[in-house]
């Protein structure tokens, strides 16, 4: 035996990258929610478009999304050549097998929890990713008297004819106009739509369990495993990522479904 | 006095490793309830033998749970219905009369089935020459006390080092991985004093030579510690990935020359 | 006239005397040399990989499928080494002096006196290879008392020494393969030694897989196949321990050494049925807390049986705590034979327990009492454990019942101090050999020797044989000697494949068992015995006329495996008799009814017997002849044993 086998072809090679591209996506999603979670004000999506700006056009945010992108799709390559590879490991299958009795269910389905969530995430990003940089996606503008924080709202359908992304200045009269594409009119149409709200609810819920057993599978990938902190990884991962984040992101479709 | 029962076992047959293999039914009649799962396929044999017809070939040898030798999947699990034993420690008082009773082979293309039952496991000897071992000779060691280790980490290595390379971590993942028996041996050696001087060559060389032998990835289900007759934990595969990142990432040494 | 090539001079320098006069072979000579190690347990394993680090080729060969799994994997409670770390009076000496009397001084000195004098070796040799053995806070090494010491003397590793210590040999053997100076055949069985102007110069096996009839040639052959037990069926051994390795040299010159010697290990989970198929052994550490009892009187000991009553109802005084009742000073640690004969007593009387009544218990209430159920749970959890597995009962809530089964052959392979035995070339280690452990095995005592054997004896004792030998050309595999050999093993095979009768080779095998246990077992009178040996004659006729072997030879085969086997245990219970029969006395393990004391023990006779009983094989259905090694005791005085 000589020289030993480069890190990223070996089997905890792999699994290293699953776990910190894994990891890095978790990442995401927290930063994620936290702007999605403007969708719930009150202001006509005032705020949530200016989010939507900041983010598709500020360019630290834009490096970060393309390694996200990047993570996904690695993610997913990765968990399609391991299970190839562990398919080869086992060609021929038990006519029983009783993984019951040994381990969770989400544990084991790995793959499928994860291609539901792949299906999401491309009709998700065609729903606004691509509407919002090349589709249909309508324009707004905001009229805000400075001095009472009275705001005047105009749906536009045509993009104004001073538009060049955003655009903000002030009028006579200490009245702000801001001009930009309105998701949030996007995302209220979208979820017009019970079959991709019924889409969105059933992502959410591979979510969950994807992360429930995945949050903390990566620290035990990346080899943190230590009695003191697994309590801890365990909660954030059932609770955070495993409840919590995917009610919230579920609660999304359903509140303009049902409320709006 | 014990109670008797009559069972079908359903149990996979085939002649040698270039054989296809089938599910064969047979009868197991008359059992005692305090019979270990080996003994009742003791009587079977024995009936096949009588009548002439080739007795069902399964590995097992010690008969206590140390040796490592017997396997068998038992209803979808390894080493049968009950958790923290052996299939030879298994008694058929966990059965009831008139079950049917699934035995196969361990499944791994690392363990080719040579007859029936039994299966090929020299993969694991293969995973334990590439450097589950100390490289000291006999004879040159200083006194046995010299060395102090606190007891915590001797018996953390203890409980690593139980290990019985029976295989039915493989058998229980759904991915065929081997980690757990190549971690056990890792982790023994990566805690103990003794260990330390090649401590990150090993953990690459026996990683490499695992992968070689065609087991798969780990999922981190659990199932092998819950399938684990001596109860090797998943900490052990954590600290496996720790050594061999650490040796990748931080550290010069590679795999032995020699 | 046997010579046993025991050194000249004051014991305690015998073996640093013979190891300078002893040849050595040159550096670059070694890997001239190939040695054949049949067997891979601690002795087998030690010795390969010991050798090959020494730069000597060598050839493993084991029935298993591993080496790991030989059957020092099973051994529980620990090993012995006069390391003195504790400071309880320790010393080689105690060592050498508590072996040779717990072997009921029919051990040779000089053999012992080597094993308590490298004892130590083997812990640091094995801590070195990294074997966790049981450790103190303080980080040092712990110790625990065994049978037949008044020190504590003995290492572990909780319930699973020979485990750990089979793991540190197997590892080294492993790192021998890695470097290719061990070439490992596994799921092979050694069926015969090819001699050449007589001496050893290799082997035929069978590949268990293919069938292949292979020959193996080297400069010297090693048998490190261990105990012979399984003639008695039911034992503690594995399934697959056999007597074949050292029946075969036995047939072609190696003279086989008190083959009546078989330690009956006096804490066994009891037979529940004729299923039954092995027994287990419950570690002999267990009686550091454990307290052997049986009813005082046989009206209780009915109602225990018929289950009318509980262990827990018996009331104190009720109770016989015969081995503290009859052994004031090491009460329920005396040594095996005696406790085994004890219990056998108390079953005879009547006072049996468990449904079958062959039984006495075991009970730890009163340990669990005074050290916690948290204590005890740590040092015997994983035998608690083991038990409530087989039995289904609880031993944190009743006692444990117990039975004595065999477990140990002291007998063997005769070997000479360079443990090598009457066949030039052909050398004998561990359990398989006859060497130190006299009528009677201490507990602790069979890794140590294992061990001891491997790493550091056979090291020297094969170079000398090398050196004088002197001739580093290979083995000639054309030489006739080999194909002759084959052929006799395949006619051998194909005789045994035409048996087609009505009886499984396990039939007759259970048969030969009941015959052993009941007149060659625990206790032995000349009538008994000149009916066994009746009864084993039959029973091999009946073997070679009405048994049923199935299969072909091109495969896996379980029924040609034990037909093969059981051919030859058949033949040695038949010299386990004949020795038996010619040992008119006790001594340890071996308790003739006629020799014993006012008080019922053992009762020696060294006049007449105090050699070494080594039987020369004289052809098919011929007496043996009985070649008589006498044990010289310089060093200590014979006593009657006495551990009251």
């Amino acid at each position: 035996m000589s020289k030993s086998k480069p890190v990223l072809t070996s089997s905890l090679g792999r699994k290293l990258i699953m776990s910190l591209t894994g990891l890095f996506l978790c990442t995401f999603l927290i930063v994620h929610l936290i702007g999605n979670l403007q969708l719930f004000k009150d202001d006509a999506g005032y705020a949530f478009n200016n989010y939507a700006y900041f983010m598709t056009h500020f360019t630290p945010i834009k490096v970060v999304s393309y390694l996200l992108y990047l993570s996904i799709i690695i993610h997913a390559v990765y968990a399609l050549i391991l299970t190839t590879k562990n398919k080869a490991a086992r060609p021929i299958g038990y006519d029983q097998y009783d993984g019951k009795a040994n381990s969770a269910w989400n544990s084991r389905n790995m793959g499928i929890l994860g291609t539901v969530l792949l299906i999401f995430i491309v009709t998700h990003m065609q729903n606004f990713w691509y509407q919002y940089k090349f589709g249909t996606t309508p324009y707004v503008e905001y009229r805000t008297e400075v001095s009472t924080g009275n705001q005047e709202v105009l749906k536009l359908d045509d993009v104004p004819s001073d538009y060049n992304g955003y655009v903000i200045y002030p009028e006579p009269g200490g009245i702000e106009v801001v001009k930009s594409k309105d998701l949030y009119r996007q995302v209220e149409e979208t979820f017009k739509n019970p079959l991709l709200v019924g889409l969105y609810v059933l992502g959410m819920a591979a979510l969950s369990f994807h992360l429930i057993h995945g949050f903390q599978s990566a620290f035990q990938t990346i080899g943190f495993n230590h009695r003191r902190y697994n309590g801890i990884i365990r909660t954030i991962g059932v609770w955070v990522f495993g409840i919590i984040i995917p009610i919230l992101f579920a609660s999304m479709p359903l509140y303009f479904y049902f409320i709006k | 006095m014990s109670a008797h029962m009559n069972l079908t076992l359903k149990v996979w047959r085939q002649k040698n490793s270039n054989d296809k293999g089938q599910f064969v039914t047979i009868q197991a009649k008359d059992i005692a309830d305090d019979m270990s799962f080996l003994e009742m396929l003791d009587v079977v044999n024995e009936d096949l033998t009588r009548k002439g017809e080739d007795p069902i070939y399964f590995d097992h040898d010690c008969r206590e749970g140390i040796c490592g030798m017997c396997s068998l999947v038992i209803n979808g699990r390894p080493h049968g219905p009950k958790y923290g034993i052996t299939t030879c420690q298994l008694h058929m008082r966990s059965f009831h009369d008139g079950q049917t009773i699934v035995i196969e082979p361990w499944r791994a293309s690392a363990f080719p089935v040579l007859k029936d039952l039994a299966v090929d496991r020299t993969s694991f000897d293969r995973i334990q020459q590439a450097g589950g071992y100390v490289n000291i000779n006999t004879g040159g060691p200083q006194d046995a006390n010299n060395i102090l280790i606190p007891k915590r980490v001797a018996d953390e290595a203890f409980e690593s080092a139980t290990c019985i390379g029976c295989g039915a971590c493989v058998a229980a993942c759904k991915n065929a991985s081997a980690m757990l028996f190549v971690s056990a041996k890792i982790s023994q050696f990566a805690l103990l004093p003794q260990g330390q001087t090649e401590r990150y060559e090993r953990a690459q060389a026996m990683v490499d030579q695992m992968d070689a032998e065609g087991f798969g990835n780990c999922t981190n289900t659990g199932a092998c510690e819950a399938e684990c007759p001596k109860g090797i934990k998943l900490t052990n595969i954590a600290r496996m990935n720790r050594e061999y990142f650490t040796a990748k990432f931080f550290r010069q040494e590679d795999v032995h020359q020699h | 006239m046997l010579d046993s090539k025991v050194p000249s001079g004051p014991l305690a320098e015998k073996w640093s005397k013979h190891k300078f006069e002893m040849k050595l072979v040159n550096p670059a000579n070694k890997r001239k040399f190939t040695i054949i190690v049949v067997g891979t347990g601690l002795a087998g394993a030690a010795a390969a990989a010991s050798l090959a680090e020494l730069g000597y080729n060598v050839k493993t060969f084991c029935y298993q499928d591993s080496p790991r799994r030989a059957h020092s994997i099973a051994a529980q409670g620990g090993i012995n080494a006069s390391k003195n770390y504790q400071n309880d009076g320790d010393s080689v000496f105690r060592l050498f002096y508590d072996t040779i009397k717990g072997g009921d001084y029919r051990a040779r000195e000089a053999n012992v006196y080597r094993l308590a004098e490298v004892s130590g070796n083997i812990i640091d040799q094995c801590v070195a290879q990294g074997v966790p053995f049981a450790r103190e806070y303080g980080g040092l090494l712990d110790n625990r008392s065994f049978g037949g010491a008044q020190v504590s003397r003995t290492f572990y590793a909780r319930g699973q020494t020979g485990q750990q210590l089979l793991l540190g040999a197997y590892s080294a053997l492993n790192r021998q393969i890695e470097k290719g100076k061990v070439t490992s055949y596994t799921r092979h069985e050694m069926l015969d030694v090819v001699k050449i102007d007589g001496e050893a110069k290799g082997i035929i096996t069978r590949d268990l897989v293919t069938g292949e009839i292979e020959a193996h040639e080297g400069h010297a052959v090693l048998l490190c196949t261990g105990g012979y037990g399984n003639v008695f069926f039911l034992s503690t051994n594995a399934m697959g321990c056999n007597v074949t390795a050292a029946w075969r040299a036995h047939k072609r010159g190696a003279y086989f050494a008190n083959p009546c010697y078989t330690q009956i290990h006096p804490t066994c989970i009891p037979v529940t049925g004729d299923h039954q198929s092995k027994l287990t052994l419950m570690s002999e550490s267990l009686r550091n807390d454990g307290r052997v009892w049986v009813p005082k009187t046989i009206e209780l000991a009915e109602k225990l049986r018929k289950g009318e009553l509980k262990p827990k109802d018996i009331k104190e005084d009720d109770r016989d705590y015969f081995l503290e009742r009859k052994y004031p000073s090491f009460g329920n640690l005396v040594p095996r034979d005696v406790a085994s004969r004890n219990a056998k007593e108390m079953v005879d009387e009547g006072r049996g327990v468990g449904k079958t009544g062959v039984a006495v218990f075991l009970d730890f209430a009163e340990a669990i009492q005074r050290l916690g159920r948290d204590v005890v749970e740590a040092k015997y959890g994983n035998l608690f454990d083991m038990y409530y597995q087989i039995t289904d009962e609880n031993p944190y809530e009743q006692p444990m019942r117990i039975y004595p089964a065999v477990h140990y052959t002291m007998g063997g392979v005769w070997v000479d101090y360079n443990l090598m035995t009457t066949v030039p070339g052909l050398y004998c280690l561990g359990e398989a050999n006859f060497s130190d452990h006299g009528a009677n095995r201490l507990g602790a005592s069979a890794l140590m020797q294992g061990l001891s054997d491997g790493y550091f004896v056979i090291p020297y004792t094969v170079g000398d044989y090398l050196a004088k030998i002197g001739n580093f050309k290979p083995v000639d595999k054309n030489n006739p000697a080999f194909e002759q050999t084959r052929k006799e093993v395949e006619e051998r095979i194909n005789k045994l494949l035409s048996l087609n009768g009505s009886k499984t080779v396990d039939d007759i095998h259970k048969k030969l068992g009941h015959i052993m246990w009941e007149y060659c077992g625990m206790a032995r009178t000349a009538e008994g015995l000149q009916k066994a040996k009746g009864l084993i004659q039959d029973l091999r006729k009946e073997f070679w006329t009405d048994a049923r072997v199935l299969g072909a030879n091109e495969e896996l085969n379980m029924s040609l495996e034990k037909a093969g086997r059981v051919a030859d245990f058949l033949e040695l219970g038949e010299l386990m008799v004949d020795d038996a029969l010619n040992r008119n006395e006790s001594c340890g393990g071996h308790f003739r009814l006629e020799s014993q004391t006012e008080e019922g023990e053992a009762k020696r006779n060294d006049e007449e017997y105090a050699y070494v009983a080594a039987w020369q094989y004289n052809g098919d259905n011929q007496p043996e002849i009985l070649h008589k090694e006498p044990l010289i005791f310089e060093n200590v005085k014979l006593t009657q044993r006495s551990y009251k």
